[in-house]
């Protein structure tokens, strides 16, 4: 479902002398449907670039990355707003969001993006802040004043909205309590189970082991290591 | 299974025509470059953002995509409901004249450029209507409170002047007149330059939602990046009447690839 194949990557910070930074290598990976691949490595490996690189909001420099038959490397920006719609899901660690939007919307708006009928979306994203535990006198405020916690929940919550066949968790369980952690890797679980192809980043490393098949360590990807 | 069955359908009318074709398209001003050899496509339901900082060309190239001011070369192709792809700058004058009635909008930075300032809410409204030959008075008033209420106006200003409105009052009314006559492509200058942020945010999540539910296309000017993030799927950048970059708008703001844009990020405050 998700094929990384000899994937490399430089930053060049024109305004910082034109200095060129490279920071991937020969990366390749693949993630085949209902599996759940962990990105492993020190900060600053470039885990997280390299879900971006998939995600296609960091460019790939050479390579292939291919989601559902479609390569985020050379696709046209069209593609890739398709890709996003219906395929490839992605929990960022950051909620952004039109300020003022109310909880409800911005969880539905994934299944309103992809045609479901507005009471259907509300009625399932209602369903899931519930399970997520966030309060009900919330939903119809806009997320922006909650915690921090809650935050990463509403985000959880609408990055499982829809059903996509591809997944990217950036650090899904962090600032989660116990029980709210244990909630979210019972989500991931059943996306596994329903086929979703899964790629995350977990510093929790019982919640890694818990929900993912596999890990791969980024550093070996890194620019002269390889070697 | 059933899922990747219905996501073909949907790529499948999604159609191969794109709705704007820019070729192009370059204008100056004496010596002086306003925009210089744009071209992109446009699809049916994407919103574009074009940004660039004043003298950039940006509203320059808006305006010679709406038919404003004519370029010195170059073409604009739209898709028309009756003939296909068709050079809206070579179109016989009443032809393009019923197109920006119709099927385009064009929402100005300053209401007051967009609105007739002594005629009230209702009748701002209706005018556009009845350019496309609505006739029944009822029905016309009926029409403008329906839409007055989706952009929130309370229906008992209808008749009063835009002159007794705020500013964002005074956008939102511009934004319902415009958008009544269910174009399918619309033009927005800094909608929502000079306003309150309390009330841009106010506009932009009635935009988002009004672009979803209409399916429409838009292109956007701005100098807020902010704005941009928020609702537009694509991004072109402009300097000095050129674009330096284009792409998605989350991997031209996340991973920005031209020495201009890469400024133009990072001289973004953190609030």
């Amino acid at each position: 479902m998700i094929s990384v194949e000899n994937v490399s990557k430089s930053f060049v910070l024109h305004n910082q002398g034109a200095a060129r930074i490279p920071v991937m290598a020969e990366a390749s990976l693949s993630v085949a449907p209902g599996e759940c691949v962990a990105l492993v490595g020190a900060s600053g490996a470039g885990k997280s670039t390299l879900m971006r690189m998939i995600y296609g909001n960091y460019l790939t420099g050479a390579g292939r990355i291919l989601v559902g038959g479609t390569d985020v490397a050379a696709a046209a920006p069209r593609e890739i707003i398709r890709l996003r719609r219906h395929t490839l899901g992605y929990v960022s660690q950051f909620l952004r969001v039109v300020p003022r939007v109310p909880t409800r919307e911005v969880v539905a708006e994934p299944l309103l993006a992809t045609g479901s009928a507005r009471d259907a979306a509300l009625a399932r994203a209602e369903a899931l802040l519930a399970r997520l535990n966030i309060p009900e006198r919330l939903w119809s405020l806009s997320p922006t004043t909650f915690s921090g916690g809650e935050q990463q929940r509403v985000n959880i919550a609408r990055g499982f909205a829809h059903p996509y066949p591809a997944l990217l968790l950036d650090e899904p369980t962090a600032s989660l309590d116990p029980l709210n952690r244990a909630t979210v890797l019972a989500m991931i679980g059943e996306a596994k189970a329903r086929g979703a192809a899964i790629v995350g980043i977990f510093h929790d490393a019982e919640a890694r082991e818990a929900i993912c098949d596999r890990e791969v360590d980024v550093t070996t990807f890194t620019p002269g290591a390889a070697a | 299974m059933m899922e990747l069955a219905m996501d073909a359908a949907i790529g499948a009318t999604a159609g191969t025509t794109p709705l704007l074709r820019v070729e192009g398209v370059t204008k100056r001003y004496g010596a002086r470059i306003g925009c210089a050899d744009v071209s992109f496509d446009l699809w049916p339901g994407e919103v574009m953002g074009i940004v660039g900082e004043s003298g950039s060309g940006k509203s320059t190239l808006l305006n010679c995509l709406a038919g404003h001011v004519p370029p010195d070369s170059g073409a604009v192709l739209f898709d028309t409901r009756d003939g296909g792809l068709r050079d809206t700058l070579t179109m016989r004058e009443s032809e393009r004249r019923m197109l920006s009635r119709t099927d385009w909008a064009f929402v100005h930075q300053h209401a007051r450029d967009g609105l007739r300032m002594n005629v009230s809410a209702g009748g701002n409204v209706g005018e556009r209507l009845m350019a496309v030959n609505a006739r029944h008075y009822g029905r016309i008033r009926a029409k403008a409170t329906d839409w007055l209420g989706r952009v929130e106006i309370a229906a008992d200003r209808i008749d009063d002047r835009p002159t007794a409105f705020s500013g964002g009052m005074q956008q939102r009314l511009q934004i319902a007149r415009n958008l009544v006559t269910g174009p399918r492509l619309v033009f927005m200058d800094e909608p929502t330059g000079g306003l309150d942020v309390s009330v841009q945010a106010r506009l932009l999540d009635l935009l988002r939602g009004l672009v979803r539910e209409m399916g429409l296309s838009a292109i956007i000017v701005t100098h807020d990046l902010a704005v941009v993030r928020l609702l537009a799927d694509r991004l072109m950048v402009m300097k000095d009447g050129h674009v330096v970059e284009s792409g998605l708008t989350d991997q031209v703001l996340d991973d920005p690839q031209h020495a201009y844009t890469q400024l133009l990020v990072s001289s973004v405050l953190q609030v």
